[in-house]
């Protein structure tokens, strides 16, 4: 299974959010998606999930063209809250496994009682990091073959990302899945990577493995990250 | 140990670097059993791979050994176990001594300096 995305440009009207990008992303890795607010880190993922289709271009899953249908291939997590705040934990729950011939509710149970979270509380008395939680459990028991994640830390405290990248390194399929997880919060990833991309003003200026980065450079991800932007707009304002 | 990671060096380099003073401090044993990769992941929050990698590279180095269908144990080989403890002194002299160079000090002062050190740590 592998995500491939081809000469990608999206345009909205006049602006642009992707650039003529072309990206591959294997089985077994787990790739960080990076780059500052707004530089098409979402519109990249909403694309492999068949949210938004491109202007031109060919975004492709398991060879086969995106289309509305590839959500059963693909779990993503969106930055937006998305749930129904009259229903409860456990209704969201059985939401999902009605919606998804991959979700798996006996790990969605595991992933519960890991989480803290409550079966029977409502939606709408769940704290922000809760809700944070919740998202994660529900994409996490998903056994889909691409797996991703837009900004699972945005807005949540250290405890909580804590708990997120513990459940995320016990719950991901390491044999079978795809990751990819859009974030600027650097710090909290570069372990949990294998790859780093790093995109900027809809554009890929750059794409590592973590530790050849350590290794050759002596650079961390973020390090890179900030050299690589300063240089892109050195040679944007010449 | 988890985010403790310095940038210029590789993080599979650090947690095996990790590892090995756990084992010359005695913290783990002679043909003790180390965590799983997926464990040793988890506990550390890294990517299995980067444990996979920390775990072939002290294979390589003899200070663990991987069963087949067991895991992956401290070796039991005492020559091993020694020249590890040497090697990681050899890194902590080398460290102070670049250290004391960095701050103008010669190597008279520097033996100096330590064996004052010691005499006032004794009293």
């Amino acid at each position: 299974m592998t995500v491939q995305l081809s000469n990608v440009t999206k345009r909205y009207g006049r602006d642009f959010s992707l650039k003529n990008v072309s990206l591959s992303f294997e089985k077994g890795k787990i790739y960080g998606l990076l780059g500052p607010n707004g530089s098409g880190k979402s519109t990249t993922l909403k694309m492999i999930a068949g949210l938004v289709y491109p202007s031109s271009g060919k975004v492709e899953v398991d060879t086969e063209e995106v289309s509305r249908q590839t959500c059963k291939k693909v779990a993503y997590l969106t930055e937006l809250d998305m749930f129904y705040p009259s229903f409860t934990v456990g209704k969201m729950i059985d939401f999902y496994a009605s919606q998804f011939e991959d979700f798996n509710s006996k790990k969605a149970g595991q992933l519960l009682l890991d989480m803290k979270l409550d079966r029977n509380k409502k939606i709408k008395q769940l704290s922000k990091g809760n809700r944070g939680r919740l998202k994660l459990v529900l994409a996490l028991s998903r056994e889909s073959p691409v797996l991703l994640l837009d900004e699972p830390f945005s807005g949540l405290d250290p405890m909580v990302r804590d708990s997120i990248v513990k459940s995320l390194l016990s719950y991901i399929n390491f044999e079978e899945q795809t990751v990819i997880i859009a974030t600027h919060e650097i710090d909290e990833i570069e372990p949990l990577l294998d790859e780093a991309i790093v995109i900027f003003h809809g554009d890929i200026i750059g794409q590592k493995n973590v530790e050849t980065l350590r290794e050759e450079e002596g650079l961390s991800v973020l390090e890179w990250l900030k050299s690589a932007m300063a240089e892109r707009e050195r040679i944007e304002n010449e | 140990m988890a985010k403790d990671f310095q940038s210029s060096k590789p993080i599979y380099i650090q947690i095996a670097d990790h590892l090995s003073s756990q084992i010359v401090r005695g913290e783990m044993r002679a043909g003790e059993k180390l965590p799983s990769v997926r464990e040793m992941a988890i506990q550390s929050g890294v990517n299995p791979n980067t444990i996979q990698r920390t775990y072939s590279e002290m294979e390589r180095m003899g200070i663990v050994e991987t069963r087949r269908g067991q895991g992956t144990f401290v070796t039991e080989n005492e020559q091993v176990l020694k020249d590890l403890k040497s090697r990681l002194q050899t890194d902590i002299i080398h460290s102070f001594v670049q250290n004391m160079k960095d701050l103008g000090y010669s190597q008279e002062e520097m033996i100096t300096g330590l064996e004052q050190y010691l005499r006032r740590e004794q009293e």
